[in-house]
Formats: structure tokens, C-alpha cells, sequence
């Protein structure tokens, strides 16, 4: 309930109405046209949600993650691309904020961004790595301390949209494929050529088009941090809690539909225990299980924050897994109780956009590389087990 | 202790540089210590050093040096060794 209570106190939630309500609006020609959803996010901007999460002593709102997926979860339902472009830009914000405190540049930045708000995007994939986050090929630069960069970005969301993209890079040319940094790039110190199209099947408004970027900058713009301890320390976690929020909200906004095509069986056919009905109470329950382990995970990894156990990031590559899966069983339930209703992509019960939007869930970060991973790290624990038995 | 840990880092580590020249505080996962290969030398250590970690000492930080290791490593032998 101290989620409840933080959430009131900010009014991060109470202003993301109007955002929320002009992404529904749109929801359906962003995701027609294959467009950027700009009016949902504008109206992200004029409402100070963007650096909601920049704290008091910098002149923000202090939002707290647990505001951030609230808001995550109720844009999920309105239009599922402006909400995952909510949690991408917030996962950028929380690598800045990070630094704030031993980097002068990104501190500077930061108060930037409440003046005038600013959308973070991420290049970090790369063509040549087998979709693994936490190598790159291409390396920074030197020139004195100036550097630059040219990466083979198979996706940049948005980056045609983004007033600074976040790119990872190896730490120069000499160094591991591992040994990573961030570097937050301008988008005056960007060129970025257009490789490949986002046509895809769902999350259309988050023009996830392919680049080659070419950038040069300042080696202050590079995060202190190095990369692999921000994925481990923060990252990782901030971005499975948050897309998670935005699939829960998918997922609530089909059930919802079908939950109103149940409603209006009952009044036409009074007397009659609805079809769909039993589906629908067990989608609930699925779905409630959904939002009670993102509360869980969340907590669990709050608290571990200073010291982050192999143990917590387990917990939270189970999260990522579990949501993507189960949020897309409930869209499907939904589907099936509307019926035809539901596979028409007109009228209120249309559900095809979430069945298209979830299923990019499991492949965001393939839950079969998590697994893989999770595979391995329980092997860490197998004594415990054995020992509590 | 330190030569024998740096020989199972060789096996398991998957390094980019030589894990027996590699200086005792050089950070292991700047020199390309990846998640996978943290969990085959836990295991190769416990199994070397007859030891257990427990759950508070699975961190990133444990394994970060070759120093940090040693020190887990120590600690463990200490506790588990019959009083």
C-alpha cells in the first residue's frame, strides 16, 4: 500500500491522465500507419512526466518506480507503444540519474531536462553479437577528449524522435568485447542513416527502425560506471519491472474488453449464465497473479538495491518470463471470450492490437536466452534447496 | 590460495587476458568475467576449496578481483573448519 501512498503524494498518475487518455485516442492510426505516436508523448512532455523521476533536490517530482509502473501500466492500456517508449526513455533516465552525483555532464543534463524536457533513447544492440546486450563490436575513439563512435545499430527505437540516445560501446579498441561503457549522445552530435524498417507485427508506434549511427562527442559524456555494473546493478531489473508494467497493462485493458462483452451477454440473455464467464474469472486470477509478482519482485529488489544478489536477479529473469508469458495468455482468454467480437478490428471488443502488441513480450530479450541464463545461475542455488528439504 | 585460484579463473573464467598475469585488483568482469562463466568457477572453487558460498555472498562484488576471491575464499575455509 506505500506504492498507493507514493503515487498520490507525486500526482504522477493523476497528470498522466490527459497522456493516457490522448494515447487511446491515437492507439489505432499509430498503430495503422506505423507511426510515432507524437501527440501522446508531446503530451507526456507538457505534463513534466518525462523527468518525473529526477529527484527533488534537482528540481523533479521524485517519482518512484513504483509511480513509473503505474504510469508504465496505465499507458500499456491505452497504447502499448507510447507505454514502452514511457519505460525505454525512464530506463535511460535511471542510468542518468545514476551518475548524477560523480559525473558534472550528466548532473548538468539532468537539470536540463526539467527546464525542457528532452527523450532518451538506447542503442544497445548491435548488428554481429547475436543480440547479446552486454557485448559490442564497435569501440570509442579517442582524439584528446573528444571521441567518437560508428555503430551498426539493428535497433534504435524512436531514435529518429530522441533528443539523446544512449549507446553502448566498447570501452576503446583494445579492450574485451565485454568491457562496455554508456555514452549519452546529443542529438546534434548524432547522424543517423535509416538501414532497415520497423514494419512489425505489433508495438508499431515504437519505430524500432535499424541505423548506422555516427556520433561524436566528449569523453565526459561517457557514464563513469561501466556498463556491466549497470546492467547488473540496475538496468536489467528497472527494465524487466517496467516492461512487465506495460504487458499487466495490455493485459488489463483486454480483460477489461471482455469483461464489458460478458456484461452486455448478461443483459441481452437475462436468466443465462454467460459463456465466457468462468474464462474470464480465471484470466482474472492469472492476471492477478501478473500484478501481485511485479509488486513482489519490485520490493525484493528495492531492498536488495545496495548490494543486488545473484538470488534477486534471478527473481527478476523470472518476472520478465512469467509476465511476457502469462500476460499474453490472458490477452488470449480475452480473445476467446469476445469471439468473433474480438477478432473483427473495428467496434468496442476489437482485441487484435493487444494480441499483436503482447507477443512481442516474450521476444523482448528472448525468454529462451533469460532461461538459459537462469539455467545456469540456479545451479548457484542447488545446495540451498537441498538443504531446506 | 592465489595461485590455485587463478588457475581455475584460466579454466573457467573465460577471459581476455591471461588470468595468470592479471593483477590481484583488476576488475574480472572488465577483463570479460561473464555471468555464465561466474557460475562454472563458483562451482570449481567450492569444489577446490571444499567450501560453500552462502546466499549474501553470491554478489557481482565477490567475484570481482582476484584479491575479492581470495578473501571469500578465505572466510568460507575459516567458518567451515572444524573447532
Amino acid at each position: 500500500m506505500s506504492a498507493l501512498r507514493v503515487v498520490a503524494e507525486t500526482g504522477a498518475l493523476e497528470r498522466a491522465q490527459r497522456p493516457i487518455a490522448i494515447a487511446a485516442e491515437n492507439a489505432d492510426d499509430v498503430d495503422r500507419r506505423n507511426r510515432f505516436p507524437l501527440e501522446a508523448v508531446d503530451a507526456l512532455k507538457a505534463q513534466g512526466l518525462l523527468g518525473v523521476a529526477v529527484p527533488r533536490e534537482f528540481g523533479g517530482d521524485g517519482a518512484t518506480l513504483s509511480d513509473l509502473s503505474a504510469i508504465a501500466k496505465a499507458l500499456g492500456g491505452a497504447c502499448a507503444s507510447t507505454a514502452m517508449i514511457f519505460a525505454m526513455h525512464q530506463i535511460c533516465m535511471a542510468n542518468l540519474l545514476d551518475c548524477a552525483l560523480e559525473s558534472p555532464w550528466h548532473r548538468d543534463l539532468i537539470k536540463q531536462v526539467i527546464g525542457c524536457p528532452l527523450l532518451f533513447a538506447s542503442a544497445t544492440t548491435e548488428a554481429g553479437v547475436g543480440g547479446d546486450l552486454r557485448q559490442s563490436i564497435c569501440a570509442l575513439d579517442y582524439s584528446g577528449d573528444r571521441i567518437s563512435l560508428i555503430k551498426d545499430a539493428p535497433v534504435i527505437s524512436y531514435g529518429e524522435y530522441a533528443d539523446a540516445i544512449f549507446a553502448t560501446a566498447r570501452r576503446n579498441a583494445d579492450t574485451a568485447f565485454s568491457d562496455q561503457v554508456l555514452v549519452v549522445l546529443m542529438r546534434s552530435q548524432c547522424q543517423v542513416e535509416r538501414t532497415s524498417t520497423w514494419d512489425a507485427l505489433g508495438m508499431r508506434g515504437t519505430c524500432s527502425h535499424g541505423y548506422r549511427l555516427k556520433a561524436e562527442g566528449r569523453a565526459e559524456q561517457v557514464i563513469p560506471k561501466p556498463f556491466a555494473d549497470i546492467a547488473a546493478d540496475s538496468m536489467v531489473a528497472i527494465s524487466h519491472l517496467l516492461w512487465s508494467s506495460v504487458w499487466c497493462g495490455i493485459a488489463t485493458a483486454a480483460l477489461s474488453r471482455a469483461q464489458n462483452f460478458v456484461a452486455a451477454q448478461v443483459r441481452n440473455h437475462s436468466g443465462h449464465p454467460p459463456a465466457g464467464a468462468v474464462r474470464l474469472a480465471g484470466a482474472f486470477s492469472r492476471l492477478h497473479s501478473v500484478e501481485a509478482s511485479i509488486t513482489n519482485v519490485r520490493e525484493e529488489w528495492e531492498a536488495a538495491r545496495s548490494q543486488p544478489t545473484f538470488g534477486v536477479a534471478l527473481s527478476v529473469n523470472a518476472l520478465k518470463v512469467s509476465v511476457s508469458t502469462d500476460s499474453l495468455a490472458v490477452v488470449d482468454d480475452a480473445m476467446m471470450i469476445c469471439g468473433i467480437q474480438g477478432y473483427k478490428n473495428n467496434g468496442p471488443y476489437s482485441l487484435g492490437r493487444h494480441l499483436r502488441d503482447i507477443h512481442s513480450a516474450r521476444l523482448m530479450i528472448a525468454n529462451d536466452r533469460i532461461l538459459a541464463t537462469t539455467g545456469q545461475m540456479l545451479l548457484m542455488q542447488r545446495r540451498h534447496r537441498s538443504r531446506a528439504d | 590460495m592465489n595461485t590455485q585460484i587463478r588457475t581455475l579463473l584460466a579454466a573457467h573464467g573465460g577471459l581476455s587476458s591471461s588470468a595468470t598475469s592479471i593483477s590481484n585488483d583488476a576488475d574480472l568482469y572488465r577483463a570479460g568475467l561473464k555471468s555464465h562463466a561466474c557460475v562454472e568457477l563458483m562451482l570449481a572453487l567450492e569444489e577446490a576449496f571444499n567450501v560453500e558460498f552462502s546466499d549474501e555472498m553470491l554478489t557481482r562484488a565477490t567475484f570481482r578481483s582476484v584479491a575479492a576471491i581470495e578473501r571469500a575464499v578465505s572466510m568460507l575455509r575459516h567458518e567451515t573448519l572444524p573447532v
